[in-house]
Order: structure tokens, then sequence, then C-alpha cells
């Protein structure tokens, strides 16, 4: 018996998949992937209609998926993230049915409780063997982890690995078991290595970035928090990964050794494990070589699913034993929600990804964002969209200085002891206001194109048509 | 003034702008700013005022935005002018 099928269409066939479904897909191979688009032009080939996607990101590399919205192949769209290119046409109203966001993690709960059942998964392997035992860790096209992929696979009504390396069973390092699996494709490639490795992975060598991060380091000090035991996550933005290199100096220099770091791994967390300030990686997605090197030679440097990560309905998630996170942020209200899906147009350019799950999950959440981009105000009155809800932010930091949430007294006085410039909210608002003036509000259309879900599942917000 | 001569100032890096200047029988401005709906009427006060100053009567004003603050825009259009025509004062 082998599970190998001769194509994509093939293996859509035998998977029975029909009008109205639902299909899924991760988002590992990044901007890089092209296993949607091949899946969805066979999927288009066969006449099938009315689909809905289930994607855990969707990048500017997806932008045929337009094309298949258009004529009626995708009707209902469901992600955790929506690069600008695909998100500008759902902002212009491209598709009737509103968009829903979940974190990666109430996408996992979503998917595991049978709220949002998948026909038909896609995964995305760069190896796999016949029968389906498959990873991401090694193979030309490697990408690392595939935390995001496994809850599908384990839950859908039938999971299909497309590979471009077929390996001899059993293929040694599976991270995706065969018993998940139902069809095994070997295509030419998934996916384009220079994409896969994109992004935002490099530190930032901007003075007011750096700044930034030298006082988050001092906020993270402050905070009690910093000891033996340490745990810690931060994005891939530019000033975030300058706090991770000064944070390594700093446990170097006081000898502290950390638990573990948790992400969206690239090469700067790697180098806290390598150093010894940490004694292991939790990682859901590599965003560099560096990091799909490490989780594939490193046993320190473990892969974990998306479920494990971060679901709110797990026995129990990595989210809630972090102890100090770094998030970014487009806009900041006086009630410390952070919106991270829309820009000062009001189009869809991102999304919540991990950002919700563990600014609720860690003991300190911390917003690092310069006051001011492009004339626009980080700090208003309310954010344009509620991306992540200000009873889960502890801190605001900008250049100009950093506002503590009301409701962590404590920490408030503990940075104000530390000497650190303490203001509140308002105070941010204001400051931003008289370099850049006092905005006109953005009108929008009265059209509902995105809901936006907590990680409870429950509805947060609505993104409204741009005009 | 007049604007005799195409001119160029500025670049469309983020929080910069653009200004081009070109010769024409009347005077108009076009504004193109990514935060048009949030501060467009702002900058184009300002730009009206800039061509007041120094009296241009004449000319197309071409002004692509990417969020520069009032300072910038103005540095921008100064710039602008004294590039596009030998009589400029003020």
């Amino acid at each position: 018996m082998s599970k190998l099928v001769s194509s994509l269409t093939e293996a859509i066939q035998k998977c029975g998949l029909k009008d109205h479904m639902t299909i899924s897909f991760h988002h590992h191979l990044r901007n890089g992937d092209y296993v949607l688009n091949k899946v969805l032009d066979a999927i288009s080939e066969l006449g099938i209609k009315d689909l809905t996607v289930n994607a855990s990101s969707i990048f500017d590399i997806h932008e045929p998926i337009l094309k298949h919205i258009k004529s009626g192949v995708v009707t209902g769209l469901e992600v955790d993230y929506m690069g600008q290119t695909v998100g500008e046409a759902i902002s212009h109203g491209a598709l009737a049915k509103p968009v829903v966001f979940r974190t990666h993690g109430g996408r996992p709960a979503a998917i595991e409780s049978g709220r949002t059942p998948i026909d038909v998964a896609f995964v995305a392997a760069s190896q796999s063997d016949e029968m389906g035992n498959c990873t991401g860790k090694y193979g030309k096209s490697a990408c690392g982890a595939l935390g995001y992929a496994m809850s599908d696979a384990r839950c859908a009504a039938k999971t299909v690995v497309v590979t471009d390396d077929l390996e001899p069973y059993p293929l040694q390092g599976f991270s995706i078991p065969e018993t998940d699996v139902d069809y095994v494709v070997a295509i030419d490639a998934i996916g384009n290595p220079a994409g896969i490795v994109s992004g935002t992975t490099k530190i930032t060598r901007d003075p007011v970035g750096l700044k930034m991060a030298d006082m988050a380091i001092q906020v993270i000090q402050a905070s009690g928090l910093l000891k033996d035991g340490f745990s810690f996550q931060t994005g891939a933005g530019g000033a975030s990964l300058a706090a991770a290199v000064f944070l390594k100096d700093l446990m170097l220099e006081k000898k502290i050794k950390g638990s573990f770091v948790m992400g969206g791994i690239t090469g700067y967390l790697v180098d806290l494990l390598e150093s010894g300030c940490f004694r292991n990686i939790m990682d859901v997605q590599c965003f560099d070589m560096k990091a799909v090197e490490s989780l594939a030679h490193d046993p320190r440097h473990m892969e974990v699913s998306a479920s494990h990560y971060a679901s709110p309905t797990a026995k129990s998630s990595i989210a809630d034993q972090l102890d100090v996170v770094i998030l970014g942020a487009t806009q900041v209200d006086t009630n410390f929600n952070v919106n991270v899906h829309t820009n000062s147009r009001g189009i869809i350019m991102g999304g919540s990804g991990g950002h919700t799950d563990i600014a609720a999950g860690a003991k300190l959440s911390m917003i690092v964002a310069p006051l001011s981009r492009a004339r626009m105000s980080l700090v208003v009155d309310r954010v344009q969209t509620i991306s992540t809800p200000g009873s889960t932010v502890d801190v605001v930091l900008t250049q100009r200085g950093i506002a503590v949430n009301p409701r962590r007294e404590d920490l408030q006085v503990q940075l104000k002891k530390a000497g650190l410039p303490v203001v509140s909210i308002e105070t941010l608002k204001k400051t931003a206001e008289e370099i850049n003036g006092i905005p006109e509000p953005l009108a929008l259309g009265s059209r509902i194109v995105a809901e936006v879900e907590g990680r409870d599942g429950k509805l947060l917000d609505h993104i409204y048509e741009v005009l | 003034m007049k604007i005799t001569q195409r001119a160029l100032a500025g670049t469309v890096e983020s929080s910069d702008c653009m200004v081009m200047l070109l010769p024409a029988e009347e005077l108009s401005i076009e504004i193109d700013s990514i935060v048009k709906q949030q501060y467009g009427h702002v900058i184009e006060k300002l730009v009206r005022d800039m061509l007041k100053k120094f009296d241009v009567t004449a000319g197309l004003v071409k002004i692509q935005d990417q969020g520069a603050l009032d300072c910038v825009i103005e540095a921008r259009v100064e710039t602008a002018l004294r590039r596009a025509g030998k009589e400029a004062k003020a």
C-alpha cells in the first residue's frame, strides 16, 4: 500500500473534494509558498466552486487567490494574518463574505473543537516518505518548524502532504506522522527558498529603534522578572530583534540562565540559545536559515504545534508560561487596545498572528513602537481595529516615554523607581499630536469586509470597506 | 514669480515628500498623500501659503507626500521653488 498519488489533481479527486467544502493551508513557506496557488489552480480546473480557504496566513505571493475569488472558486477566507497585496483587494470589497481573522492560538482551538471543520488539509513539507511521515526541517525547500500545520493534519477529514523531496520510509525526524495523512504528492518545487526565509529578520540600524530596544531591556530589568528560569518571546521586527541582542549581553553579564525563548524563531534567538542564555527554544515557525539549521540539528531547539504554542483551550500552552513578550503595533489607543490589522488608510495589512495570545499569556506584555510613523500617531483615542484587547497589554514603550496600563500599578511603581520615563498614555497621545497635528477621522464604507475574533473565538471587532 | 523650468525636490521615502514643479499657464496644485484623509486639508493650505509667500502666479505644483511633517513639506517646496525660477524671493 502506498499513499503516493501522481498529481495534485488526483489527490484532490481522491479526497472527494466538492463544492462548498473547506480546505486548509499553513504558511511556513511564507512569501515563497507555491503550494496554495498550485492547489487552487488544480481545484479551479476541476470546476469545484464555493470553497472556504482556512489558511494560517496569506502572503503577497498568494495574490492569484484573487482570481479564484473572482471566479467563485473561493468564496470564504479564514486567516490569522493577511499581507497587504491581498488585504488591499479584500478591503476594497473583493470578497462578498467577510474574512474571518483568528489568532495563532484561536485557530487550532477552533479546528480541534470542531467549530471550523476542515474537509481537506494541504501540508507543504520539504521532506516526506510515501506514507506521509513528513517534516520541514530538511530538503532543498526546508522551512523549519511545521507548527501551524499540525492541528490541520490531525483534525481534517482528509490530509494531503505535498513535497518536493520524497525519501525512503520511514522518514527520520518527521514532524507530522503518517497516522494523520491520506495522500502524498511529489511536485517539482513546493516553494522558492529565497521567499521562504523572507521578511523582517534583520536587526534595526535606526537610532530610534535602538533607543527603544535599550529602553525595553531596562523595563524588563526593572520588572524583576529577569532571573534564572526567565522565559521570553519577541517579534521579528527590527527593534524587537535589537532588544533580543541587548538582552543577550545583559544576561551574559549578569550570568542569568533563562528557561526558554518561544517564537517565530530567528538567528538572533538561536544566538541566545547557543550563548547559554536560555536552555531551550520552543519553535512554531522559523524565519531564517539559521533557525532552520538549529531546529534540524540541536535537540535543545524543539518544534511545537500551534495548539501547544498558544491554544486557549489546550490543557496548557506555552503562551501561559511566558514571562516577557515584546510586541509591535501600528496603533495603540488610550485604553491600551492594539491594532496590527489595518494601516493609516484602513487597509488590511497584517493580523494578530500570536500577538493576542502571548499578550494574554505573558506576565509582562510590552508594545514597542515609535510614537509616530509617517505622520500617523501611534497613540489614538480608538484604534482602527482591535487586534489585541487593552486588558492584556501592560506597557506601551515609545522613544518619547513609557506608558503603563493603570491596572498594573505595581509595574508603574517599579519602572518609576528605576528612573524610567513613565508617562500617561494620554501624554503620549498629546506629544504625538503636537508633532503631527490633529488628524481628520478616517472615512470608511459601511460594509463589513472582515471580522476579528479574539483568542477565545468571540467577536472582537469589525473591519470596514475602504472607500 | 512664474515657474519657468521643471524642478524637483525631496524623495519618496517614508516621512518625506517629493515636490515637482512644472511650467504652466495657470496655477494648479496636485496633492497625493498616504495621509490625505487625515491631513490633506492641512497640506493643501500649507502649500498655498508657501506659493503666496513666493508670489507664484503660474505653474503646476505636484506633491507626492509620504507622511512628511509640515516643516519638511515647507523645506521641500521652498527648495523646489528656488530651483524652478531665479526670480524667487522672500
